[in-house]
């Protein structure tokens, strides 16, 4: 069996997890956001970034530290229903200001690590869901999905109201950082495990340019 | 030159332009000639494998820049979009009821040819398959300061017409003097020149391949000059660029 590769446009959530809101809640009146997001703020996982179970993650272009992304993707079947899920790492270049589009940091090639397979199943099957992130064996993160400020159902009604998911699309619902803001990170000869009851794990060795 | 695809006689088509007319390229009916207002107009873009990465500018000519109180970018201020954002030629583009400016906007669409990966300003050009024009439509009633501009505002269903036609890049001798022109129910509202862009086409290749891999099919839509008004439904707006085409799209309420 190949691997399995999305078929259609990735997309994540940004600022999704109650830790986060909260920590940046006191600075999203300020200059340049000036108001918290009132719809879901998104972006795209373009497919340079698809980077197949098996497969290392090369930093390159001067990269050379990388935030871990642990998330879930909702795979999109036919009329935008959910019909399966993935654990998926949406790897980002570490960056402090969320007001320009982070094509730069989020769609470098290979920064969407994927599993071997897709889950079948419903979002209420997940509302509880807790994702577990290791780095070379060492426990670094839960990623709890009861912690998510929009939860599935409203995440997915809130992104209908403007674009309509299509067969194979996936939506990511977003990373949460840590208690201090940060997010876990990973440099080159680091192997990081992200993995959940019921799923295919994301499991990738990092590698530098020799 | 000209490519098209179509819909026409229940199937879909690749054709060209030939004497004003549209020759069927392959399929059972190769050879034969339709009118243009005889077939349903699709983005004129082959088929991919994988989603097509749609890369578009934002404030990429000094003029519109200026136009909405930016100071012009130091490195291209880019955003992508889903493939399904895209429609072709003569279609409808929809207005929520609640919004109070959604504007158009004339854009270059490069469409890249051959997987490129680092590739240098000097070399850019030989990377690019052709070119068509794209509408980029924005409503700046949703936007937002977070990652902005944000995909309510620019990846909404029906919101990015493009076409009519791909013309190959040999056709193309210079890209960066191209005259660009909408029309709103025929009166011209913006007038501008490809030669004004702050970040021009080899430029952008040479940017954009230096961090991602670009595939055959993938689009860049390079920013749209100055010139910007509110589209009601009803409104006719045609989208042009010298030797490219003219786009044209209707506006619908939703």
């Amino acid at each position: 069996m190949t691997a399995w590769l999305p078929q259609g446009t990735v997309y994540g959530t940004l600022l999704n997890f109650r830790r986060e809101w909260d920590l940046w809640s006191a600075r999203m009146t300020q200059d340049p956001h000036k108001a918290p997001p009132k719809a879901p703020v998104l972006y795209v996982k373009t497919a340079n970034t698809f980077c197949p179970a098996g497969q290392d993650l090369l930093l390159q272009d001067g990269v050379s530290e990388v935030d871990i992304g642990a998330t879930l993707g909702l795979v999109i079947g036919s009329q935008a229903q959910v019909v399966g899920a993935v654990l998926l790492n949406d790897w980002s270049v570490p960056h402090a200001s969320y007001y320009r589009p982070p094509v730069k940091f989020r769609c470098r090639d290979g920064f969407l690590a994927l599993p071997a397979q897709v889950t079948a199943g419903q979002v209420q099957d997940w509302a509880g869901l807790q994702l577990e992130v290791r780095r070379n064996g060492e426990h670094v993160q839960t990623v709890d999905l009861r912690d998510l400020m929009r939860h599935m159902p409203t995440l997915l009604v809130d992104v209908g109201e403007f674009m309509t998911l299509q067969p194979g699309d996936v939506l990511m619902v977003g990373t949460d950082c840590l208690a201090d803001g940060s997010r876990p990170r990973a440099k080159a000869g680091d192997r990081v495990d992200i993995f959940a009851p019921g799923f295919a794990s994301v499991v990738t060795n990092v590698k530098g340019q020799p | 030159m000209k490519h098209a695809r179509i819909a026409w006689s229940g199937a879909i088509h690749d054709a060209v332009e030939a004497d004003g007319q549209l020759l069927l390229t392959q399929g059972p009916h190769a050879g034969r000639r339709v009118g243009f207002d005889d077939v349903v107009w699709l983005p004129p873009l082959a088929p991919v494998p994988q989603a097509r990465t749609v890369i578009a500018l934002g404030l990429n000519y000094a003029d519109h820049a200026k136009e909405l109180a930016f100071k012009a970018p130091e490195e291209p201020l880019a955003f992508m979009k889903g493939e399904a954002a895209l429609i072709g030629h003569n279609a409808f583009t929809k207005r929520p009821a609640d919004v109070a400016y959604m504007h158009y906007e004339c854009e270059l669409a490069i469409v890249v040819g051959r997987t490129a990966r680092r590739v240098k300003k000097v070399d850019a050009y030989d990377y690019i398959a052709g070119y068509t024009v794209a509408n980029d439509y924005a409503i700046r009633d949703y936007l937002e300061n977070w990652y902005r501009p944000n995909l309510r505002v620019k990846n909404r269903d029906t919101c990015t017409p493009i076409g009519p036609w791909l013309v190959d890049a040999a056709d193309v001798p210079n890209p960066m003097a191209l005259k660009l022109q909408t029309t709103v129910n025929g009166k011209v509202t913006q007038s501008g020149s490809t030669a004004d862009m702050i970040f021009d086409v080899p430029t952008l290749i040479e940017y954009f391949s230096g961090f991602m891999k670009l595939n055959p099919g993938d689009l860049i839509l390079t920013g749209t000059p100055d010139g910007i008004v509110d589209c009601q439904p009803g409104d006719v707006i045609v989208t042009e660029i010298e030797g490219i085409g003219a786009l044209t799209n209707t506006i619908v309420k939703a």
